[in-house]
């Protein structure tokens, strides 16, 4: 591995790092979309910072570009605070107008300024080591990665000294207010972080990439975890694999590696989104399913439970009486007789004395509906586990 | 009746969007005191509570504390808000939840510590949840969560307990828990505040009530207004059946 190569992995690890905290907070304030807003909106900001600084990774840049990004989370508020429209429509007013500003600074001044449109899309990781900063003539590596680690840094410190403060604004906006953290303060606090983290991102990732770096990770931490610091721990760990994942594969494929990286992190998310032990489709599916078979099962049960006499539990009876199809009887049946709670005999189906308990404890729970009646049963059936 | 007033409101006037949801508000509730505040939807009794907490920014109008505005006695107020205002899903457990009471008194920055978590647990225990201390807050069921907010209004240790339709969604159990634990706390002398929708309970829970409806209509002793007049002036129709005492 080259010098170059080593350092456009480091940088593509540390702005996904980067995103990905912010991208947590954003993720659980449903406010997903605030970050494809303030990541178009930048445009101009970095441009005009551009004719004043002259240098694209001068902090100053970064600062006035951010600015540009937490005004568009005002503007959108306050046209959203008119009633008159609503807050994704005021979100996709604001943010291609600024973007459209920014379009037009850049074709209008195409000559004296290294921006192209493509790269604001996309961004241009590979060119990251070029750009190298020098102090006293000695060669420090390349600048955005020294910008990105600054942002990170302050975002890191920032994140463990406000973690409380956060969370509860986060979960419980009102209680946060009444304890005397200001919520107006924290989202603009949240605001500014993810507008500067965005602008030191988009040189690498560019505009749309950027957005997906802060997202997905979190979307994906959140189907795996019921812990907001692991969901922060497994957000920066889904990122750092996608950023060094996609470089590879964009090496493999000779194709554009904010692309790549973001293609990983779709693929990550997919799998998570099928496979996650509780939180996953198919595992959700398959909670249906057996919700479904045990809701049959108690209706079974019940039936025999209320019918003493033989001719309303002979077999092909129940199958005509409960009107379900042999399919589900049969699956119904041999439930009931794996987990000993009916007996078949010649054709009659009896309950035994767990069955009848079980049945009595569910029909406890459904008249009075009380969650002390199914603490102990909930372990061994889904059906109660809400 | 102790002498002390625990909170006042003074000429209160809220709005939204220029429209007034409670009008010159007039009110105040001695120490000591469980109140409930009733009155038909849209009322303002949540609007009412919120601004008493500075939570919505009042047009006009002033609010006390035992005589002090309300960020110089935020540690002596507690607060329950509706259990549907937030979402449940958030990635966090029962204990944590409850540790959240304890923010306050920390102040910003500071983290609870093995104080807070301690407190935090008996507060649990009081509501008994302790040993669904670790159980995601999704996972419980909406009595319990009721009780897990409780228990995070009881970590706060506070004076006055505010408490916006605690009984909301929850089995007749966890209603028959929550009461028997503010009758509690107000006979250790602290006020409480609580937002209640059914006026069929109202005697039985309460000592002190309040009917809103945009306006204040009357406030007092349970035994003294709770009657057919002000439901009606309160509801805008007759109410005789429910309160046949």
């Amino acid at each position: 591995m080259s010098n170059p190569q080593l350092e456009i992995q480091l940088i593509a690890a540390i702005v996904a790092v980067a995103c990905a905290i912010p991208g947590v907070f954003l993720v659980l304030r449903k406010m997903a979309l605030i970050s494809d807003a303030i990541s178009h909106s930048i445009l101009p900001g970095i441009v005009i910072g551009f004719f004043i600084t002259q240098d694209l990774n001068s902090p100053l840049l970064i600062l006035f570009a951010a600015l540009t990004g937490v005004i568009t989370v005002i503007l959108v508020e306050v046209i959203q605070k008119t009633g008159l429209v609503k807050e994704d429509t005021a979100i996709g007013l604001v943010f291609p107008t600024m973007f459209s500003i920014g379009v037009i600074l850049i074709a209008k001044n195409a000559n004296d300024i290294h921006l192209d449109v493509d790269a604001v899309l996309l961004g241009e990781l590979a060119f990251a080591p070029f750009d190298r900063m020098f102090i006293s003539g000695m060669d420090m590596g390349p600048k955005s990665l020294w910008v990105m680690g600054g942002v990170l840094l302050v975002s890191i410190t920032l994140l463990i000294l406000f973690f409380k403060e956060l969370k509860v604004s986060t979960f419980d906006v009102g209680l946060s207010s009444a304890l005397g953290f200001s919520p107006v303060v924290l989202h603009y606090g949240l605001m500014s972080v993810s507008s500067v983290t965005i602008v030191g991102a988009f040189d690498a990732v560019g505009a749309i990439l950027v957005v997906a770096l802060m997202i997905a990770p979190a979307a994906t931490a959140y189907l795996l975890t019921n812990d907001l610091k692991r969901m922060l721990v497994l957000s920066v760990v889904f990122g750092v694999f996608s950023a060094i994942a996609g470089y590879w594969l964009a090496h493999l494929l000779d194709a554009s590696i904010s692309g790549s990286m973001t293609t990983v992190l779709g693929i990550v998310f997919l799998l998570v989104y099928l496979f996650a032990p509780k939180k996953g489709l198919i595992s959700v599916l398959y909670r249906q399913k057996q919700q479904r078979t045990e809701v049959s099962l108690i209706t079974f049960l019940l039936h025999l439970n209320n019918h003493t006499e033989k001719s309303e539990r002979h077999i092909n009876h129940l199958q005509e009486h409960i009107n379900w199809q042999k399919v589900r009887s049969k699956s119904v049946v041999d439930l009931a007789l794996k987990n000993n709670m009916i007996t078949i005999d010649n054709h009659i189906v009896s309950l035994t004395e767990k069955g009848k308990e079980f049945t009595g404890k569910a029909l406890d729970y459904i008249l009075t509906n009380r969650d002390d009646k199914i603490e102990n049963i909930k372990d061994d059936f889904f059906l109660f586990r809400g | 009746m102790n002498e002390k007033l625990a909170i006042s409101v003074d000429d209160l006037t809220v709005a939204y969007n220029y429209k007034p949801v409670l009008w010159d508000i007039d009110l105040e509730v001695p120490e000591g005191v469980l109140m409930a505040i009733v009155g038909p939807n849209g009322a303002g009794k949540s609007t009412l509570i919120k601004s008493i907490l500075g939570i919505i920014k009042p047009i006009a109008g002033s609010i006390s504390i035992f005589g002090k505005p309300y960020d110089k006695q935020r540690k002596l107020v507690a607060y329950v808000p509706q259990k549907g205002s937030v979402d449940w899903d958030f990635p966090t457990t029962a204990l944590d939840v409850v540790l959240m009471g304890t923010y306050g008194s920390l102040g910003w920055i500071k983290r609870p510590g093995q104080k807070e978590k301690k407190a935090a647990l008996e507060a649990l225990e009081k509501v008994g949840m302790l040993s669904f201390k670790s159980r995601q807050i999704s996972q419980l069921s909406g009595g319990q969560q009721q009780r897990i907010f409780l228990a995070r209004a009881l970590v706060q240790n506070a004076s006055i307990y505010f408490m916006d339709e605690p009984f909301q969604g929850v089995d007749a159990t966890t209603e028959i828990a929550i009461i028997n634990i503010l009758k509690e706390l107000r006979k250790a002398g602290k006020t409480l505040v609580v937002v209640h929708h059914d006026l069929q309970t109202v005697p039985e829970y309460f000592d002190w009530v309040t009917f809103l409806n945009v306006k204040k209509i009357a406030t007092g002793p349970v035994k003294d207004i709770f009657n057919d007049d002000n439901l009606t002036k309160t509801y805008g129709i007759n109410y005789k059946v429910a309160v046949n005492k």
